[in-house]
């Protein structure tokens, strides 16, 4: 196991688009358990993707189970994770390991139904909510060459522009 | 070595006043950090870090002919720069009632005694002329808790008071 790097923006491997995992090998575990080790290496961190340490593979870890009062699936393996419904939009304060040192407000689904991998190679479906859903959904994005940075709002407006 | 001064533009607002003071800056190798701006009424007024290696004199006179155009107050001070000394704020309070005087003051001085930090703060007056209604939202660190600022407001009962924990996710 490794702390690996984690790289920043404007890093360009940040921006690109990864790809899905095909094989479920004992290189994929240690990619999974060098995530998490980089993961909980840094501040507060809750979710890391792959792309952060600069492999382009489908692969986040999610864990939002130290935060206290928070419906949760534990440590999660995701691979290959797809969202295949939202429901609801909550904004939310973000902040990310590649963007060190800002803080935004991010809308994301308040419910979501996600289906994704285990380490195995086993199809797994999940009900999440609130903190652990915008927790997976800021990952996911990082699979699709996403940062929050790219879906800031204003704290201050509006989830929608009322319509007249 | 930065050299970081910070610039207070206060005057009418009117469109067209960020893009002139930020190229006359730049034209001039002022690189800015941190800034501000809000209409607060019907008047523009912005706060800008401004890293600039001359005095504050020299400052000044880059930015006064510009100010003088806009009818803007111009202002400069030297600060230490720190940026990436943000602190995360924990804590989000919302209050509201009919305006009167001394909201602002009874409030605040409660949240301080109980551990408030305020790292941001607008207000508003809302409402109609007849009936005007004062809105305040802070963000801010509580570091004795969100209970305590919630007691330390508690006996303002003309006001309605929110305080809500600031989750941030970080991924």
């Amino acid at each position: 196991m490794a702390i690996l790097d984690v790289l920043t923006y404007p890093d360009p491997l940040l921006k690109q688009v990864a790809a899905p995992v095909t094989e479920f090998d004992s290189s994929l575990a240690r990619l999974a358990e060098d995530l998490e080790q980089t993961m909980r290496a840094g501040p507060g961190g809750v979710g890391i993707a792959a792309p952060q340490v600069g492999v382009l593979l489908r692969v986040v870890i999610v864990d939002v189970s130290s935060r206290p009062g928070i419906p949760n699936h534990g440590r999660l393996v995701l691979v290959n994770p797809e969202i295949q419904r939202w429901k609801g939009m909550v904004k939310g304060r973000e902040g990310c390991l590649s963007v060190p040192d800002f803080i935004g407000t991010v809308i994301r689904a308040e419910h979501i139904t996600l289906q994704a991998q285990d380490i195995h190679g086993g199809t797994q479906q999940y009900q999440m909510q609130g903190y652990e859903a915008r927790a997976v959904q800021h990952e996911v994005d990082h699979l699709d060459g996403l940062l929050f940075l790219d879906r800031l709002v204003s704290r201050h407006h509006d989830l929608k522009p009322r319509q007249s | 070595m930065a050299h970081w001064q910070m610039l207070t533009l206060v005057g009418k607002d009117q469109p067209g006043i960020v893009a002139a003071v930020s190229a006359v800056l730049y034209k001039n190798n002022a690189n800015l950090g941190e800034a501000a701006m809000q209409r607060l009424g019907a008047n523009f007024t912005i706060m800008m870090m401004v890293d600039y290696a001359g005095s504050a004199e020299d400052l000044l006179s880059i930015v006064t002919p510009v100010a003088a155009r806009f009818g803007l107050k111009e202002h400069v001070d030297v600060i230490e720069g720190r940026l990436h000394a943000h602190l995360q704020a924990d804590v989000s309070i919302s209050l509201y009632g009919a305006d009167r005087a001394g909201i602002v003051a009874s409030a605040t001085e409660r949240l301080a005694q109980a551990g408030l930090h305020i790292l941001a703060l607008h207000t508003d007056v809302a409402g109609t002329e007849e009936k005007p209604v004062f809105v305040m939202e802070i963000s801010g660190h509580a570091a004795q808790g969100v209970e305590a600022l919630r007691e330390a407001v508690d006996d303002l009962d003309d006001l309605e008071i929110h305080i809500d924990p600031l989750q941030t996710m970080i991924g």
